[in-house]
């Protein structure tokens, strides 16, 4: 019999393949019924340019979302936290839609307001993938709007995190210092002009003139825009150290009030020019430096996995209860798809439960009736209910959580060099200050206070500040454009420090969503493959999607007589073979303890003919494992057995541990006592159960496949396909130190030529103007420069 | 000479008003979304004349 072979058809709204049987409705074919009721849906409202502007743009409906789901909205608690504004007639909400990845998600989220006049209008951030929708409340409810955009296909996701604190918007203070310290700077040197070149003496007034200008521009600089560095003194003075920005704000005191004090008895023009400046570069290496990344979270905890509300079982009604609000002795009702929130006991249905977010492994596990499941799985297939043991806060996951969280803080009063650095620094200038005062005091004393203040002013350690935020904030450019994600600057500094590396080994080392598979048993022949392909790309089952994807993709041969036992296996009659692909249990009737590895069985015809094994596929990682092994101490710690002991020495060489059956807490036991051992850790990890351990450790970091995807708290996101660069990261992280200290030594000869002057008691502002813009420049330049370079060369 | 000052007066007021254009600018949220704000311009606006009818 010959396969009937159709050729491949397209769902006009999502782009998937159709089965073998697509649904037809003007002229456009469907995958689903899910699609095929988005695509009327804006064909009637008009709104068909969605299709024209990319193609095949909608999301794929064939999970459809169970009605009643965003019922919880209408509690009165929880809707009050999630409206932003509300007014007699209007409310707004920003709601967060992960769905949103092209411009026809923008366009049409945009013209929400034609679908639905109570809608009054919405508002797209794309990089935020959020929605910010006002409406008619008088008409349309929460409940509403959150139907509506699930309606086409962008299920908002609301979780736990959205109740309580509200999130602090993008600080744009230092913006505007910035912006203000840029006109008057630009003001002041404008002005100073006229002075640096000398004025004729029938023109005296202008000079006046000129001056009091001058003064009035730097008054803004000094009340406002260095307003972070007076906050940054204060802060460390107040817990009795001295970092960079003492000295700093110590040489912008004195300028401005030698300045002030100059112009006012009309002794001289003052050094506003210079003030202003080194406000304005340093201002723009602090936001280079501070830059944050919109669409990435470091500081994710359990609350942005979790649901806002579940559904509470009470005398047979299902309940919308917020979470925090469910107590231990009650019966929740898990639907598909829904993630379990609290520890309990299954006591009607299935549990069939993905625990990818806690340990990564994306292929399900089973659980029956009366065993325990942890929070953080997610059930597929049918309903269970589920007796709660522990409260969500007291949960095995969460209470792991907190643990890891106490510890950081303790950890954070990290010091960087560049303050050590600066200290003595401070202590070099103020003995030549002394000094310097000394000998006027002897030679000439009127002579003390201009030159003690001269030389305040010219060597102020702003050149080392900028070379830090300079050098810093181009390094967190570069990894960030090479898919390495900081936290913040002193990130980079603990990654140099860094002489172990601990790997998780599922889904960090290894890619949860590929495996290697094999098959193993009877000789089939190319046909029967092609069936099993067929039967295996019916089913939604993850382990069912990779063997079709492995045994190439069949849509075309007709499955009849489908069935699916969710978690067991599928059976179908393809090409009147009867085929059936499922656990031993299904296949052979009996279960096999002791199998090692994920299999999937295969009968044909009722006849037991062999099994698929399915290993973890590995990422590439050999070159930066290799290029590792001789400069740190490198670890595998794994929540699996230890079957693949074996394929892992080879890559990590025999100088590497490689720990095996470890739970989370054996994995931050095992951080904690490599940093009792004077070791500065790296963690690398995934999951939720890595989350303790990647806060415990020095430099955590999350792997992600997809950065928008949501990663555990940690120090830095790296995405997957960048591991083999990790050994090139790291490098550069220690470079960076060499760099900032190699720009400090260029500064401090520019620092020897104006102390030259100053000591002498004879800085002229055309002096101070010209070294401290020139010092700046050039640092910055030589910063980029070698950054850059560093950078071309290591990657 | 005064004609100078006016001259310079005249500049500042240009460069301030150039200071509040940027201020304003971060205010009213231009930069918080780049890539959207690149696409939206590209559409074509049909939204009144749908609304009227």
């Amino acid at each position: 019999m010959e396969a009937q072979i159709a050729e491949r058809v397209q769902c006009y709204h999502c782009g998937e393949d159709c089965n073998t049987s697509p649904i037809q409705l003007d002229d456009k074919l469907f995958c689903c019924e899910g699609c095929k009721m988005v695509y009327s849906l804006l064909n009637k409202s008009g709104l068909c340019e969605y299709y024209d502007l990319n193609q095949n743009p909608g999301i794929n409906q064939k999970i459809t979302v169970r009605q009643g789901k965003f019922a919880f909205l209408q509690d009165e608690k929880i809707m009050q936290q999630l409206i932003s504004f509300k007014d007699e007639t209007q409310s707004h909400v920003t709601l967060y839609l992960p769905q949103i990845h092209c411009s026809s998600c923008l366009w049409l989220l945009d013209n929400l307001p034609k679908l639905n006049d109570n809608v009054i209008s919405s508002k797209v951030n794309f990089v935020r993938k959020e929605v910010e929708i006002i409406f008619n409340h008088a008409k349309f409810s929460l409940e509403e709007v959150a139907v509506l955009l699930t309606s086409i296909g962008y299920e908002p996701y609301i979780s736990l995190n959205d109740l309580g604190k509200k999130k602090p918007r993008v600080s744009r203070k230092m913006i505007f210092q910035l912006g203000v310290a840029g006109f008057c700077f630009a003001n002041v040197m404008l002005m100073s002009f006229p002075e640096y070149l000398g004025l004729e003496k029938s023109e005296e007034y202008l000079q006046y003139f000129f001056r009091y200008i001058n003064l009035a521009l730097a008054l803004p600089v000094f009340f406002y825009s260095a307003q972070p560095f007076y906050v940054s003194a204060w802060g460390s003075l107040k817990q009795k150290f001295l970092n960079i920005d003492a000295p700093i704000v110590l040489a912008i005191f004195v300028t401005f009030f030698r300045s002030l004090y100059e112009i006012l008895t009309s002794t001289g023009s003052g050094y506003f020019d210079s003030m202003t400046g080194i406000v304005f570069f340093m201002l723009i290496g602090r936001v280079l430096q501070d830059r944050t990344y919109q669409r990435l979270s470091f500081d994710r905890d359990y609350t942005s996995y979790f649901p806002i509300a579940v559904s509470v079982l009470k005398d047979g009604k299902e309940i919308p209860t917020a979470l925090p609000d469910v107590k231990a002795g009650d019966t929740l009702l898990i639907h598909n798809e829904e993630l379990v929130p609290a520890d309990g006991i299954i006591t009607r249905g299935h549990g069939y439960i993905d625990y990818s977010f806690v340990t990564g492994e994306s292929i399900p596990v089973t659980k029956e009736m009366g065993e325990i499941i942890y929070a953080g799985g997610k059930q597929k297939g049918a309903n269970i209910e589920l007796l709660v043991i522990k409260e969500v806060a007291q949960s095995y996951l969460t209470k792991l959580w907190n643990n890891g969280d106490s510890q950081k803080k303790e950890q954070q009063q990290k010091k960087s060099f560049v303050h050590a650095l600066s200290r003595y620094f401070t202590i070099i200038l103020f003995s030549i200050a002394l000094v310097t005062a000394i000998y006027w005091a002897f030679v000439d004393p009127a002579k003390i206070w201009s030159a003690v203040t001269a030389i305040l002013i010219v060597a102020c350690p702003c050149a080392l500040l900028l070379s830090n935020t300079f050098t810093n904030g181009n390094v967190l450019r570069i990894l960030s454009r090479n898919g390495f994600y900081l936290r913040n600057a002193e990130t980079i500094e603990e990654i140099a420090k860094v002489d172990s590396v601990v790997f998780d080994k599922t889904g960090t080392l290894t890619n949860a969503h590929k495996h290697d598979i094999e098959y193993i048993g009877e000789e089939i022949s190319k046909e029967t493959e092609q069936q099993i392909a067929a039967l295996a790309s019916q089913s939604n089952h993850p382990l069912s999607r990779s063997l079709a994807e492995f045994l190439g993709k069949n849509t075309a041969t007709r499955v009849v007589d489908f069935t699916e036992e969710t978690g067991l296996g599928t059976s179908g009659l393809v090409n009147g073979t009867l085929l059936a692909i499922g656990s031993g249990e299904f296949i052979t009737g009996h279960r096999n303890a002791h199998e090692e590895g994920t299999r999937v069985y295969v009968s044909v015809n009722k006849h037991f003919v062999g099994y698929f094994t399915f290993r973890n596929h590995y990422r590439q990682i050999e070159s930066c494992i290799d290029q590792l092994k001789n400069k740190v101490a490198l670890s595998v710690i794994s929540g699996d057995n230890s079957s693949e002991k074996s394929s892992l020495g080879k890559i990590f060489g025999s100088n590497s541990k490689l720990l095996f059956n470890q739970k989370p807490d054996d994995k931050l036991a095992y951080i904690q006592s490599l940093q009792n051992n004077g070791r500065t850790v790296m963690m690398l990890g995934d999951g939720l159960n890595d989350a303790a351990a990647l806060m415990q450790s020095n430099v955590g970091v999350a792997i992600t496949d997809d950065s928008n995807n949501f990663t555990p708290a940690s120090d830095a996101i790296l995405e997957a396909g960048k591991l083999n660069k990790l050994a090139g990261f790291i490098r550069i992280c220690k470079l960076n130190k060499r760099i900032v200290i190699a720009s400090f030594i260029l500064s401090i000869i520019y620092n020897i030529i104006g102390l030259s002057f100053a000591v002498q008691g004879n800085l002229s502002p055309l002096i101070a103007a010209i070294l401290m813009p020139s010092s700046s420049l050039s640092i910055i330049l030589l910063t980029f420069g070698a950054s850059n370079l560093l950078s071309k060369y290591e990657l | 000479m005064s004609v100078i000052v006016i001259l310079l007066i005249a500049s500042i007021s240009v460069a301030a008003l150039f200071l509040g254009a940027f201020i304003w600018n971060i205010k009213s949220g231009q930069y918080d979304d780049e890539y959207g704000s690149s696409i939206r311009i590209l559409f074509d606006d049909t939204s009144k004349e749908t609304k009227i009818k």
